[in-house]
């Protein structure tokens, strides 16, 4: 469902932190990548997630090539994939309510009917509940925010989630319920998932396999 | 979870007469004043004491209070919190202390800050050598070149490469920025260390051998509070492990029993070291209540599969190494 092959990307053309990856996901595949930090598995994350755009290399998503990323990107492609990052804070709109925050990618593709209906259906999923929906992200804690940003990428029903880090800063039970939050959603709708992170234990024990950088990239 | 990397000698549980505490906390409460006359109880009736050459871990999930704890212990709350209860440190009252004791004689002599995050600690246009060696200057009074070997020194203890004093904070791997900002935290010999999640956002080797390092410290004779999320950290550094839930200690035991048999006694706890990847990976079940609308009996009976009607009116006082109205096993 998702491949990629020989991407080469970074924020300056003389020196890349992605060389030469390659890696593919079947449908409905979990898969862990491990790799230290600052490697460069967070910008091949983006790429996936069609937030960064790759200065060499293929991507396909579903046998069908990816051309453009960002707003640029087709919008049916778009919204086929969900991403969670490691730090919630600096992911959320601090004026939304955590309410509006997970609704957002309804509104932004100009679903809004139903839109706050099913932004609290989905909150409960990730244990969010009743007055806290109401609150915006500063008046909630990090592990409250992350459940939230969750919720979020799964608001339009994603084919394929791409998770970056998505516990590094959260507490043991924070973790596990994350965790089984995203695989409750993956075992109802069949999504795959990239889980991108330094911890192998927790990537062993979550995904149906795991890949390490230095075989998927070249440098 | 690993082992922890080398045994330890045993050290007494208990401060005796002539052992007195390094870092003795008695009731320890923080509410914060909010707008409307609310308040908000972010730590409550806290208690423990450390001493020299013994590592508490203080673990909790975010928002639990521990770095509100941590906060009034080097004055460092806002100015809407109001403090009750005692921190005293070598007969220094730390919560009546006022900002110019603070500043003179505890930040950084009597208590030495390793900060969560190294790169926000160091001054990006500064080499490392000369931050030290400011650093030496500041809290010694030493000057000039006695200045630099002070500071030479506690690059040494962190374990941060001579060589490398010239470097710049840019220039340094991550592993060598926390070993900076700990060398920072040594310079001014404080025998009692605070580290603030210093272990967040790292690679598991990183933290290792950050854990590593800071147990060093403690192996020479430092007292460390260690603040943190994180239980393999905690179990490769702590010699106690006390358990904070929605601002109150629920549990303070020695690491060997927490981690290994018979296991924590407080649910909360025993929940939480279940939910860890290695073990059942098992979530708890709910979320904290909110710090300003607690409820009368025990913080976590919402979320408790032991809880009873005397749970939920009663709040459990803390005996035996926990608060807990049903605790498992036999008090150590
Ligand atoms: S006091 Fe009751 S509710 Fe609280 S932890 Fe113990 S058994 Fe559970």
């Amino acid at each position: 469902m998702i491949e990629l092959d020989g991407i080469t990307a970074g924020y300056d053309r003389r020196t890349p932190v992605v060389r030469g990856a390659s890696l593919s996901l079947a449908p409905g595949e979990a898969v862990g990548l491990l790799g230290p930090s600052g490697c460069g598995k967070s910008t091949l994350a983006r790429v996936v997630a069609l937030l960064h755009r790759p200065e060499a290399g293929r991507l396909a998503v579903d046998g069908e090539p990816v051309c453009a990323w960002r707003h640029r990107a087709p919008r049916r492609l778009r919204t086929a994939i969900g991403v969670v990052f490691q730090q919630p804070r600096l992911a959320a709109d601090p004026r939304l309510r955590l309410v509006d925050l997970i609704a957002e990618p309804l509104r932004a593709t100009g679903r809004r009917e139903g839109a706050a209906r099913r932004a609290a259906e989905l909150a409960e999923t990730v244990g969010l509940t009743g007055e806290l929906l109401r609150r915006r992200p500063h008046e909630v804690s990090d592990g409250q925010l992350q459940r939230a940003c969750l919720a979020r990428a799964l608001v339009l029903r994603p084919r394929l989630l791409v998770c970056d880090e998505m516990t590094a800063m959260l507490d043991a039970s924070t973790t596990a319920a994350l965790v089984a939050a995203v695989e409750s959603y993956r075992a109802a709708s069949g999504a795959g998932l990239l889980a991108v992170g330094h911890d192998r234990v927790l990537l062993g024990r979550w995904c149906d396999r795991t890949a390490e950088w230095e075989d998927v990239a070249t440098g | 979870m690993t082992e922890p990397s080398a045994t330890r000698p045993s050290t007494p549980a208990h401060p005796s007469a002539d052992h007195p505490p390094l870092l003795e906390v008695r009731g320890l409460s923080v509410r914060f004043r909010m707008p409307g006359g609310r308040h908000v109880a972010a730590v409550s009736d806290a208690g423990f004491t450390l001493e020299a050459g013994q590592c508490l871990a203080l673990v909790g999930e975010s928002g639990c209070g521990k770095s509100v704890l941590a906060s009034a212990l080097l004055g460092l709350l806002p100015a809407n919190a109001q403090t009750a209860g005692t921190a005293r440190t070598a007969g220094t009252e730390l919560l009546t202390a006022d900002e110019a004791v603070l500043a003179r004689t505890v930040r950084g002599r009597l208590v030495g800050l390793v900060p969560q995050s190294p790169a926000a600690h160091l001054t990006p246009v500064r080499t490392v050598g000369a931050q030290l060696a400011e650093t030496a200057r500041a809290l010694t009074g030493l000057r000039g070149e006695a200045a630099a070997r002070h500071a030479a020194g506690a690059a040494e203890r962190a374990a941060y490469p001579a060589d490398h004093l010239d470097r710049y904070p840019h220039e340094l791997s991550g592993g060598l920025a926390q070993r900076a900002a700990t060398a920072l935290a040594l310079v001014g010999d404080a025998p009692l260390l605070l580290a603030d999640e210093p272990t967040t956002g790292l690679d598991r080797d990183l933290v290792e051998h950050t854990a590593d390092e800071l147990r060093r410290q403690v192996d020479r004779g430092r007292a460390l509070l260690l603040i943190t999320h994180d239980l393999a950290a905690a179990q490769r550094t702590a010699d106690r492990v006390a358990v904070m839930y929605a601002g109150r200690i629920v549990e303070i035991a020695e690491a060997d029993r927490f981690f290994g048999d018979p296991g924590p006694r407080h649910p909360y706890a025993r929940g939480l070291l279940n939910a860890l990847p290695e073990r059942s990976f098992t979530p708890i079940p709910g979320l904290p209540p909110e710090l300003g609308d607690l409820p009368a009996g025990c913080a976590f009976a919402p979320r408790c599969s032991k809880s009873d009607g005397r749970c939920a009116s009663q709040r459990p006082v803390f005996a035996g190494g926990t608060a807990c109205h049903h605790p498992e096993g036999a008090a150590p």
